[in-house]
């Protein structure tokens, strides 16, 4: 597996960069919230990104996308990182978007996908159910009916979830609560009577919300793969996901600890640049080895999802606690190295910490993925 | 078939027929390491028989030129050779500072009668080489060192001190530091200069590790006289060549620490289950467990780093001030595995001698207090840091 890029996708994070640098930097972010936006993003960003191809990257040509592998998509989540983009990348591509790549028939992939790469549609995953990340804890219901499915059950923190034009429900048709078997994937529309949808207003100033299902009756043909093997469907595409956060989590902690240097080299106290103080020298080159060695686990576990290599689940939870580490670390450095402007509203780096804080969050903390990793790793 | 491919086959062969079979068993002793130099000349053992062997073929420094008896490889061929070593489990014949350190600046700094007289000899490991660097107050700050060569006329007459010196007690030739111009700035007035230990006036006198080791030595130099032909680069660039030689070793030692230098041969979730005990096939302390995770995961980072950071390099390029990363990680890294190590075993790893302990688990406690040192040699990690603030990221003094 290659550690380096090649040129061609060196270019495409070039382009990417640019694009970004352009038509959405920081200060986009900024406005939507300050708006209170009713989106959250920007749907019209979001079409000219599917112009460039992002949207579907990893689809098959025949559905319209470009047939790319984790690795290419990985530059792209990284650039967004860097200018914590508001787009429907992970939720919309990766996590709904992914089931239906891995697990959907023949029509809903046609239907699903074709739509998705051409900016047109937005999709969900409403999956976890607690605080925290917990892919199997799922208490959401399905009944088998002679119409279909009915379902019961409360899912958190559905990224996306309230502009979502389908989405994809984790319920269990089988087992209890924490069984691997027995989960089932259900393709939804958000108007099905009895589901409700409420948007959650997070810390970082994106999208989340709470999906709630009363008796919301869904039809057989929306089962995504088999019933009751949803989480065969539903591991693989966490692990992508997990990565695919991980390349964005690093391009928001390389961007946060780029700005930081900046600061050290410009603010001056004593009649000297702060940079000069060993107290601070010393601590922004143990954040450089650590990003260093994040950028090359995340390189690492990108090739390895394009290689379907058998430790991509070990090297997805070694990136993800990794960032979720290095995220947290710089993430308070920073705010610290800024000193007073660093907890004003008004500075960027605030923005930075609070999107750390999410994303460490996001499909599993560092203690979570340390027990997985062991587990993996047999002790 | 690709010419890499034929080459792996002659590779394969070669090897097959030249590794003697007790070099394919896994290096657990120090004294399985073998260093080469004057005295092993003596020998005739299965070590010297290998490094006799590989060293012809030049394959010791594989892709240093075949003219001053490297193996002339491009990378591509080294890593196979590399790979085809490991497959079979051979030992390295040889392990130097020679290669490792001096080689490659006498290959950049040297003159051609320089490199065609010393490189050879490394690379057949004929010459234990020493680094003569620091002194008593010259540690950190290195290029504050005192010790001297006056110029003679036809020889220069080296007086002074230098401590720490790694193996200078075994050890045939030094490669030193030695200021030549005193009035001159530090960093201009240090000339780099090599010679013989076993020249007139050099004393050695051993110095005791905590870890109960003896692996250094105070070297004193009272008038030590070296012909002006084993100065290397100009007089007065020593600080140059003396920084380059520097990224070169702290290359080596990031990188070391997980190969040979001890810790037991089972894999530390094993150790952790034997000595914490196991439940249902999971580490029975939940601290530990996720103390050896975290321990594993960051050795997974740092290898992919290590691994992109040689794909990244183009063939021939000198480390950078990057080395200090490694130097940094890698030897902290070390220690924490030591410190992991005993922490699972307990008091089974804090015996000195005698009964009650394995050999293993004696072997553990000596090689814990060693991985101390990793951290102050070739540079503290402070200084590593240093290095890092101002060369990398661009931080003012
Ligand atoms: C096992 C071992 C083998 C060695 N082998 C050799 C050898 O073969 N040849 C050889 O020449 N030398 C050798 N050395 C010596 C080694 O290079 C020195 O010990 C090292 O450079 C540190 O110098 P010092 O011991 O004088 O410590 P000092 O420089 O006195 O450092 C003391 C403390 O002060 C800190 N410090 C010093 N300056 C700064 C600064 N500017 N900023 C922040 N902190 C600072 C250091 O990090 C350290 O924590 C070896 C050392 C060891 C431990």
């Amino acid at each position: 597996m290659a550690l380096v890029l090649t040129e061609e996708q060196e270019l495409l994070k070039q382009t990417a960069r640019e694009f970004i640098q352009e038509k959405s930097p920081v200060s986009e972010l900024r406005r939507l919230r300050d708006a209170r936006d009713p989106t959250g993003l920007d749907r019209g960003l979001w079409k000219e990104m599917a112009e460039l191809g992002w949207a579907g990257v990893l689809y098959p040509e025949e559905y319209g996308g470009m047939d790319l592998g984790y690795v290419e998509l990985g530059q792209i989540f990284e650039e967004c990182g860097r200018a914590l983009v508001a787009q429907p990348l992970l939720s919309t591509v990766v996590l709904a978007g992914g089931c239906v790549l891995e697990g959907g028939n023949e029509t809903q992939k046609k239907d699903v996908l074709t739509a998705v790469a051409a900016g047109e549609r937005l999709l969900a995953l409403a999956h976890q159910e607690g605080a925290h990340h917990d892919p199997h804890a799922i208490a959401t219901r399905a009944e088998s009916k002679p119409d279909g499915y009915e379902l019961n059950g409360r899912k958190t923190f559905v990224l996306d979830g309230h502009i979502a034009d389908q989405i994809v429900v984790v319920a269990r048709t089988s087992g209890e609560n924490g069984d691997r078997d027995g989960l089932t994937l259900f393709l939804v529309d958000p108007d099905t009577a009895g589901l409700e949808i409420t948007r959650t207003l997070m810390v970082d100033g994106r999208n989340s919300s709470l999906v709630e299902l009363d008796r919301a009756v869904v039809s057989r043909t929306s089962v995504i793969g088999e019933v009751g093997r949803g989480a065969n469907i539903l591991d693989r595409v966490l692990d992508r996901a997990t990565v695919a956060l991980s390349a964005e989590m690093l391009g928001t902690l390389s961007e946060a600890f780029d700005k930081t240097v900046d600061y050290l080299k410009t603010r001056e106290q004593f009649g000297q640049v702060i940079g000069t103080f060993q107290a601070l020298k010393h601590r922004a080159a143990q954040m450089f080895v650590e990003i260093e060695l994040t950028r090359s686990i995340v390189l690492e576990a990108l090739s390895a999802i394009d290689a379907d290599d058998s430790d991509t689940s070990l090297l997805a939870s070694c990136a993800k606690a990794r960032c979720n580490d290095a995220i947290f670390m710089i993430g308070n450095e920073a705010i610290q190295m800024y000193g007073g402007i660093g907890v004003t509203d008004e500075e960027d780096i605030g923005l930075f910490l609070k999107r750390a804080r999410v994303t460490q969050l996001t499909l599993g903390n560092s203690a979570w993925h340390l027990g997985r990793f062991a587990t993996l790793q047999g002790y | 078939m690709s010419d890499l491919e034929s080459f792996r086959q002659r590779a394969q062969s070669w090897l097959e027929e030249s590794c003697p079979a007790s070099m394919r068993e896994p290096v657990q002793h120090q004294q399985d390491i073998e260093w080469g130099g004057r005295a092993a000349q003596e020998r005739n053992d299965d070590k010297m028989l290998w490094l006799e062997r590989l060293g012809k073929q030049g394959w010791t420094c594989p892709t240093w030129p075949a003219e001053y008896g490297g193996g002339g490889l491009s990378n591509e061929e080294a890593k196979i050779v590399q790979e085809e070593m490991r497959r079979i489990g051979a030992r390295p014949a040889l392990t130097s500072f020679g290669i490792s350190m001096l080689g490659p600046v006498l290959l950049e700094y040297a003159n051609e009668d320089q490199k065609k007289r010393f490189l050879p000899e490394i690379v057949q490991g004929k010459i234990w080489w020493c680094q003569g660097y620091s002194e008593p107050g010259a540690g950190s700050d290195l290029a504050s060192l005192q010790c001297r060569a006056e110029d003679k006329g036809d020889h220069y007459l080296v007086n002074g001190q230098k401590i720490w010196t790694s193996y200078a007690d075994k050890a045939d030739w030094i490669f030193c530091l030695v200021r030549t111009d005193p009035a001159a700035p530090k960093h201009d007035g240090i000339s780099f200069l090599l010679f013989d230990m076993a020249s007139p006036g050099v004393t050695i006198s051993p110095i005791a590790l905590i870890s109960g080791a003896s692996p250094f030595c105070q070297t004193f130099f009272e008038d030590v006289k070296v012909p002006k032909d084993q100065i290397v680069g100009k007089l007065g660039s020593g600080w140059t060549i003396a920084k380059r030689l520097l990224q070169h070793e702290r290359s080596m030692i990031g990188g070391m620490g997980f190969g040979i230098g001890g810790g037991p041969s089972r894999t530390i979730p094993d150790v952790a289950k034997e000595y914490c005990g196991e439940v249902d096939g999971r580490i029975a302390d939940p601290a530990s467990r996720q103390r050896v995770a975290q321990f594993q995961m960051d050795q997974r980072c740092f290898s992919a780093t290590t691994r992109r950071a040689a794909e990244e390099a183009k063939a021939g390029t000198p480390p950078g001030p990057k080395s200090s990363m490694f130097k940094l990680y890698g030897t902290e890294m070390n220690k924490r595995r030591h410190e992991l190590l005993i922490s699972l075993m307990g008091t089974q790893a804090l015996g000195w001698e005698g009964d009650g302990f394995s050999a293993e688990e004696l072997a553990e406690t000596r090689d814990w207090l060693r991985s101390f040192g990793n951290s102050i040699e070739g540079g503290t990690s402070e200084v590593q840091l240093n290095i890092l603030a101002k060369r990398v990221l661009g931080l003012p003094d």
